[in-house]
C-alpha cells in the first residue's frame, strides 16, 4: 500500500515542463501517474514511476533537485462514494492528508495516491478496513 | 555664513600639518597603551609609538581592517572605560556580529561639529528647519544628522524613515527648509508628490543634504531641478564616526575632508603605498580626535583620489573625488552596506551546506531592490510546497534580521546559476545611478 513517489523541483517558466518531459522520454521513463503543485515562481512535479530509485539517480545525475517520498496508494472501485469511504477511514483515525491525486487503472479500478502525516498508521487502518493497495506496476 | 569653523576649515597647510601631527602622536601613544589589538599589531610590525613623530610617519603604521573590529567585538577597540562612553552605534555584520563604534561626549561633540560644517557649507543657518529622514537606530545617519543640525541651532524634525505621505505632510506643515536623507529617497519623495498631484510649492525646501549611498551628477541635477533645492553631498562611515567625514562645497569639485579630525590617505590597493594627488586608490582614515575609539589607517575600500590645492570656496581642507567604486564586493542598498558574504552566511545558517546564489540588484523607479536567487539543493528539497515556502520565508526573515533590509528570495533549480571559471560571480548590479 505504501509506494515511492518521485518529486522534481521545477521553475515556473514557459517550456520548462516540456523540457522535463523530454528528459523523462529520452531516458525511457514511463509515468504511471503525475500531479503538479505550483506557486507563482516554482512548482513541484510529483510522479509515480516503476523504478523510483533508479529514476531518482538518473534525474539527480542530470542536476535536477529530486526527492523520493513515501505515499499511500489505495485501490478503489471506480464508482461514486469510493473516495469518500477511503477518506472517512483516515479522518476517523485523525490522519491528515497533505495532498492527493488519482488515476484510473486498466480494469475498471481507480487509484488514489495520498501524502499523509503518518503513512504507517494510514496503511494500518486502511488495511484493517479492507482496502487494498496498488504496488504491482 | 560661509564656514561653521573658519579657523579649522581655512588654516594653512603648514598649520594643518602641525595640528594633525600633534593629534596623531597623541592618538598613537594612547591607542598603543589602551587598546591591546593596536599594541599587538604595532609590535608585530616592529613599530613603536616613538617612531611616530609627525603625520609624515603615518605610513609606518599597520592598517586596520573591518575584520579587526569584528574580531574585537564588542568593546575590544575601545580605549576608555565604559563610564566615559555615552553612545554606541553599530553597522550590520555577519550573523550576530556587528561592527561596533563607541563614543564619548567629546566624540559626539566633534561629530556634531563636523555635520554642522556640512550644513553650513550647504547654505543652512540656525534659521532653518531640518527634517532628518535617515533611520534613527544603530545606523549613524539619523542621530548624526540630528546632532549636527542641533549644533548649528536649527530646528530639527526627527522624522526617521518610512511613511512618505506623512513625511511630505510634515514638510508642508512644519515648513522644513532642509532635507537630510539618501538621494534615492529624495527622488522617491519627489515622484510621490508628482504622482499624487502634490504641488512642489506646497513645500519649502531650500537645501538637501544627501548621502549614505553613491549618487551621480545626473541625480544631483534631477534633485536640484525637481525639488527646487541646492544639493550637498555628505560622506561618512560609522567606523570613522558617521556622516560628516567629508562634504561637497559650492564649487562642486569634490568633497572636503574634515582633516583636523580625520587624516585621509589614498593607497594603492595592491602595494598599500600612498598615491600621489589625482591617482585613485583605497581611502584610509586615521581618527586623530576620537577618545573612545581611535582608528588607525582604517581601510574603507572606497575608491577615490585626493586633491590638496586650495579650493575656490576658501577651504584648505583636502578634497576627495566622489566615490567611484569599491575595491571589495560591498554593495550599498538603500543606504545599507551589504556584503555577499553576509548573505552567504545567512544561507549557511538556514541549513544550506553549499549555497549557490546570485544577488540581483536593481533600481525600480528610484528605490533599490534586491533579489537573491538561491539554488535549491537535494538536501533541502521537499515534495511539499509548504516546506519550500517556509524555507523561502526563513531565508527572507534571516536576511532581514542580519542586513536590516527586505530582499526577495527566489528558489531556482540546481545548476541554473552560471558558474564562471574560478570565482563564482555572486552579484549582478543592474542599477544605473
Amino acid at each position: 500500500m505504501l509506494i515511492k513517489q518521485l518529486s522534481i523541483f521545477i521553475e515556473n517558466r514557459t517550456g520548462r515542463l516540456a523540457e522535463i518531459a523530454s528528459i523523462l522520454a529520452d531516458n525511457n521513463i514511463n509515468l504511471r501517474s503525475l500531479s503538479i503543485a505550483d506557486t507563482s515562481k516554482f512548482g513541484v512535479l510529483r510522479v509515480i514511476v516503476d523504478d523510483p530509485y533508479s529514476v531518482e539517480k538518473v534525474l539527480s545525475d542530470l542536476g535536477l533537485a529530486v526527492s523520493v517520498t513515501s505515499v499511500v496508494s489505495v485501490k478503489m472501485n471506480d464508482q461514486p462514494g469510493s473516495l469518500a469511504a477511503v477518506l472517512k477511514v483516515l479522518a476517523d483515525n485523525n490522519i491528515s492528508v497533505e495532498y492527493m491525486y488519482a488515476f484510473k487503472g486498466n480494469s475498471g479500478d481507480a487509484y488514489v495516491v495520498m501524502r499523509v502525516d503518518n503513512d504507517l498508521a494510514a496503511q494500518n487502518v486502511l488495511t484493517k478496513a479492507g482496502f487494498k493497495g496498488y504496488t504491482e506496476f | 555664513m560661509r564656514y561653521f569653523n573658519e579657523h579649522e576649515e581655512t588654516m594653512s597647510r603648514d598649520e594643518m600639518h602641525a595640528l594633525q601631527s600633534e593629534r596623531l602622536v597623541e592618538t598613537v601613544n594612547r591607542a598603543y597603551e589602551k587598546v591591546a589589538p593596536y599594541r599587538a599589531k604595532m609590535d608585530a610590525a616592529g613599530v613603536s609609538p616613538d617612531d611616530i613623530k609627525s603625520v609624515d610617519d603615518l605610513a609606518k603604521l599597520p592598517f586596520t581592517a573591518k575584520q579587526d573590529l569584528r574580531d574585537n567585538y564588542p568593546y575590544g577597540m575601545t580605549a576608555v572605560p565604559m563610564s566615559e562612553v555615552v553612545r554606541i552605534h553599530a553597522s550590520s555584520g555577519t550573523t550576530g556580529k556587528q561592527t561596533v563604534v563607541t563614543y564619548t561626549q567629546h566624540d559626539l561633540d566633534v561629530w556634531a561639529e563636523c555635520v554642522a560644517r556640512v550644513l553650513t557649507a550647504a547654505g543652512a543657518t540656525n534659521e532653518d528647519i531640518v527634517q532628518v529622514c535617515y533611520g534613527y537606530s544603530m545606523f549613524t545617519g539619523g542621530l548624526g544628522a540630528h546632532c549636527g543640525a542641533e549644533k548649528l541651532g536649527c530646528a530639527v524634525i526627527p522624522a526617521s524613515t518610512g511613511n512618505t505621505a506623512r513625511q511630505i505632510m510634515m514638510m508642508q506643515d512644519f515648513g522644513s527648509t532642509v532635507l537630510c536623507c539618501t538621494p534615492s529617497y529624495a527622488l522617491y519623495m519627489y515622484e510621490y508628490m508628482r504622482d499624487n498631484n502634490i504641488p512642489i510649492d506646497s513645500i519649502h525646501l531650500k537645501y538637501g543634504i544627501f548621502g549614505a549611498e553613491p549618487w551621480s551628477d545626473k541625480m544631483r541635477a534631477q534633485l536640484e531641478e525637481n525639488l527646487h533645492i541646492k544639493a550637498t553631498d555628505i560622506y561618512g562611515l560609522s567606523e570613522v564616526c558617521g556622516p560628516g567625514v567629508a562634504f561637497s562645497c559650492s564649487e562642486g569639485n569634490g568633497l572636503h575632508v574634515n582633516e583636523d579630525h580625520f587624516i585621509i590617505e589614498v593607497v594603492d590597493p595592491k602595494t598599500g603605498m600612498p598615491q600621489p594627488d589625482g591617482v585613485p586608490g583605497e581611502i584610509c582614515f586615521t581618527c586623530i580626535d576620537k577618545e573612545a575609539m581611535p582608528l588607525i589607517r582604517y581601510n574603507t575600500h572606497d575608491i577615490s583620489a585626493l586633491h590638496h590645492e586650495k579650493c575656490s570656496c576658501g577651504r584648505t581642507l583636502v578634497r576627495m573625488d566622489r566615490i567611484t567604486g569599491r575595491s571589495d564586493d560591498m554593495l550599498i542598498i538603500r543606504g545599507v552596506n551589504v556584503f555577499p558574504s553576509q548573505i552567504e552566511s545567512v544561507l549557511l545558517s538556514s541549513g544550506n551546506v553549499d549555497p549557490r546564489y546570485l544577488i540581483v540588484v536593481d533600481r525600480k523607479g528610484t528605490l533599490d531592490e534586491i533579489e537573491i536567487k538561491v539554488e535549491i539543493n537535494a538536501a533541502q528539497f521537499t515534495d511539499q510546497i509548504r516546506g519550500l515556502e517556509e524555507l523561502q520565508l526563513k531565508i527572507k526573515k534571516n536576511i532581514e534580521s542580519v542586513l536590516g533590509i527586505a530582499a526577495k528570495i527566489t528558489l531556482v533549480e540546481p545548476g541554473t546559476i552560471e558558474r564562471s571559471v574560478g570565482k563564482t560571480q555572486h552579484v549582478i548590479d543592474n542599477r544605473k545611478i
